[in-house]
């Protein structure tokens, strides 16, 4: 019988510990087949985030360093510089890379680090309990945003694809979401020239994942998912923010 | 090898490279801004790699991936930096990674002042950091023996898998000594099979953690780094005695103000009275036996800090209670002068007139 689908060797057979219906897996799944399809599960290092994908580093099938909150990407740069022929990249969530590793992120792309990001973004911060992100829409509901989220005293939903895009030293940066067979490959396309890039020695690449969080937007799966079509992807656009190269060849 | 008269800062980096460092990740800050700014300039020229991090808190953490890779890194700051260093000191403890840390001492508290200072051994010895872990902790006299430290540091950072600090101040680090880098005898070192250096698809991952969900495991984890820790108190102490037999007082100090008291030792001597000096070379871990061990003849022990008097706390444990212990010192950035020290021992010994 012809195989239609298996699991990739990019992950561990470990079972992952994300509740039902989250698409951290789908993205993990992703990660996982674009390196095991471009050969470089032995020659990558993956950093883990704090949140909800701490445990990353027991499930993509090479060698993980686990950062403090929102330090991968410097974590990323100290293991890069060090073995630039190896392949480096962050798996973060929007607390992480948003609100306390802002400095990190915005640094890393500035120096155009030869990493990859993975920035999945769910408008909330999953692993503590649901609280308010720098990303959470206006008037969505967290238990630090009781009422809604309210731009007078939170300000707006940071944009970071958007702002990363004005950092010069970024090569690419792209936002995809995870909703949809159509758009999962789409996202799928996007991880792999992220790290293609890195290949290629071209720069920092980021890839911001719009991803659901049901257990904290309080809903079940299939809703999360219209909720982030009908919200998440209205605010936060998909498509290319930047990517040098194509400037390069324009 | 010939002896070549350099500045503290430069000294450290000139040692660092020597003992196989090639990878550094630093912030400027004064006064130890020297010591980046050797490596800038010489790491590129040896294939390392020199990196001015966006912030302290990035270069730890960059020490932290770096380290994880096996090779040897550095890292260097002065106390406020080092302040916000305390998160990455704390996770490199916690995944048992070696690299080396500078402290530069500047006075304290918050922006402080850029004179030496030594009001960061509380930062040092007890970590600013979450959690049971303990770095070793050398404070050097000189700028010759702050050379053999940095090599001996790296040797004991990859032998424990553990951080080591450099504690110097300032002045150590400004001023200009004759220094001679010697040959170390090498050590036996364990093989670093656990570094993030790739699977090349033929062995299982390995992972740079400080993450342990389970309180039991994390218990066992704490219990294996204690048992490292005691380790480093049976073997790793070090301190100089002087002038120490007979003596009727004994002064305790390390780094500057060390060099301070012993001419302020020598001075006494000179006028007949006989002063001793312990100069805790490791200040954690530290001697106290050598505390609690003073000659019979010792009456007294004052404590000389260019702090407000924080090793006094270390003095008093190891002295259990047996002798009066007093203090003097200066803090800010100011320096005390011998006869500062000098003018302490006479009031002591003429029962505090
Ligand atoms: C220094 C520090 N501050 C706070 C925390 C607590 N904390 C753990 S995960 C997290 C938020 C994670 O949210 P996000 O990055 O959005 O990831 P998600 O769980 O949503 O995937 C916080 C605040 C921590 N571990 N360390
Ligand atoms: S809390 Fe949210 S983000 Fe975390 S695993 Fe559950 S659904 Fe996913
Ligand atoms: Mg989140």
């Amino acid at each position: 019988m012809a195989v239609v689908f298996q699991k990739t060797k990019g992950l561990t057979d470990v079972e992952t510990h994300y509740c039902p219906g989250c698409t951290h897996g789908i993205i993990h799944r992703l990660v996982g087949e674009v390196m095991e399809e471009l050969g470089i599960l032995g020659k990558s290092i993956g950093v883990a985030p704090v949140g909800c994908s701490v445990l990353a580093y027991n499930y993509f099938n090479c060698d993980m360093s686990e950062a403090a909150h929102g330090r991968a990407p410097a974590v990323a740069t100290g293991i890069k510089r060090i073995l630039p022929d190896n392949v480096v990249f962050t798996y973060q969530g929007d607390g992480d890379l948003a609100s306390i590793g802002t400095a990190e992120i915005v640094h890393a792309a500035h120096r155009s680090e030869n990493i990859t990001t993975i920035f999945v973004n769910n408008a909330i911060y999953g692993m503590t309990g649901g609280q308010m992100a720098p990303t959470t829409l206006i008037g969505q509901r967290t238990t630090t945003s009781p009422y809604g989220r309210d731009a007078a005293t939170t300000g707006m939903p940071i944009k970071m694809s958007e702002m990363l895009a004005q950092v010069p030293g970024a090569t690419f940066v792209e936002r995809v979401a995870v909703n949809s067979p159509a758009n999962v490959r789409k996202a799928k396309r996007a991880i792999k020239k992220a790290f293609e890039i890195q290949l290629e020695g071209k720069g920092f690449a980021i890839v911001e994942v719009l991803s659901t969080c049901p257990t904290n937007w309080g809903m079940n799966p299939v809703k999360a998912l219209r909720w982030l079509e009908d919200n998440l992807m209205v605010y936060y656009p998909l498509g290319n923010f930047r990517d040098y190269q194509e400037v390069e060849n324009a | 090898m010939s002896k070549v008269l350099m500045k503290g800062n430069e000294a450290i980096g000139a040692a660092a490279i020597a003992a196989g460092c090639k990878y550094f990740f630093g912030y400027p800050i004064t006064p130890q801004s020297e010591l980046p700014e050797y490596m800038s300039a010489r790491l590129p020229k040896i294939g390392g790699v020199y990196l001015q991090a966006e912030s302290e808190v990035a270069a730890i953490n960059m020490v932290y991936g770096a380290a994880g890779t096996g090779k040897r890194v550095m890292t260097s700051s002065s106390s406020p930096g080092i302040a916000l260093k305390q998160e990455g000191i704390s996770y490199i403890a916690g995944a048992e990674l070696p690299c080396v840390i500078v402290n530069m001492v500047r006075g304290g508290p918050g922006l402080g002042s850029i004179q030496p200072a030594q009001s960061d051994y509380n930062q040092a010895t007890r970590g600013g950091g979450d959690g049971d872990y303990k770095l070793l902790v050398y404070a050097p006299g000189n700028i010759q023996e702050m050379v053999d430290l940095v090599q001996l540091a790296f040797d004991k950072a990859d032998y424990y898998r553990n951080p080591v600090m450099i504690l110097g101040d300032g002045m150590m680090g400004q001023m200009m000594e004759p220094v001679e880098f010697k040959e170390m005898p090498k050590m036996d070192l364990p093989a670093k099979d656990w570094a993030t250096t790739g699977t090349q698809e033929k062995r299982k991952p390995n992972v740079i953690n400080s993450l342990y969900l389970a309180a039991e495991e994390l218990e066992q984890h704490n219990i294996h780094l204690q048992t490292k820790y005691q380790e480093m108190i049976d073997k790793e102490i070090m301190f100089e005695e002087y002038n120490m037999e007979g003596a009727e007082l004994v002064i305790v100090a390390y780094g500057t103000t060390a060099r301070i008291s012993k001419a302020a030792v020598d001075l006494l001597q000179a006028q007949g009275i006989h002063v001793g000096l312990i100069r805790p070379i490791t200040v954690w871990p530290f001697p106290y036996q050598a505390i609690k061990d003073l000659p019979e003849s010792a009456k007294n022990i004052l404590c000389v800090e260019m702090s407000m008097g924080q090793m006094i706390d270390d003095v008093r444990i190891g002295n259990e209670g047996q002798r009066p212990i007093h203090f003097v010192g200066r803090s800010g950035g100011m320096i005390p002068t011998p006869q500062l020290v000098i003018d302490k021992v006479k009031e002591i010994l003429n029962g505090g007139k």
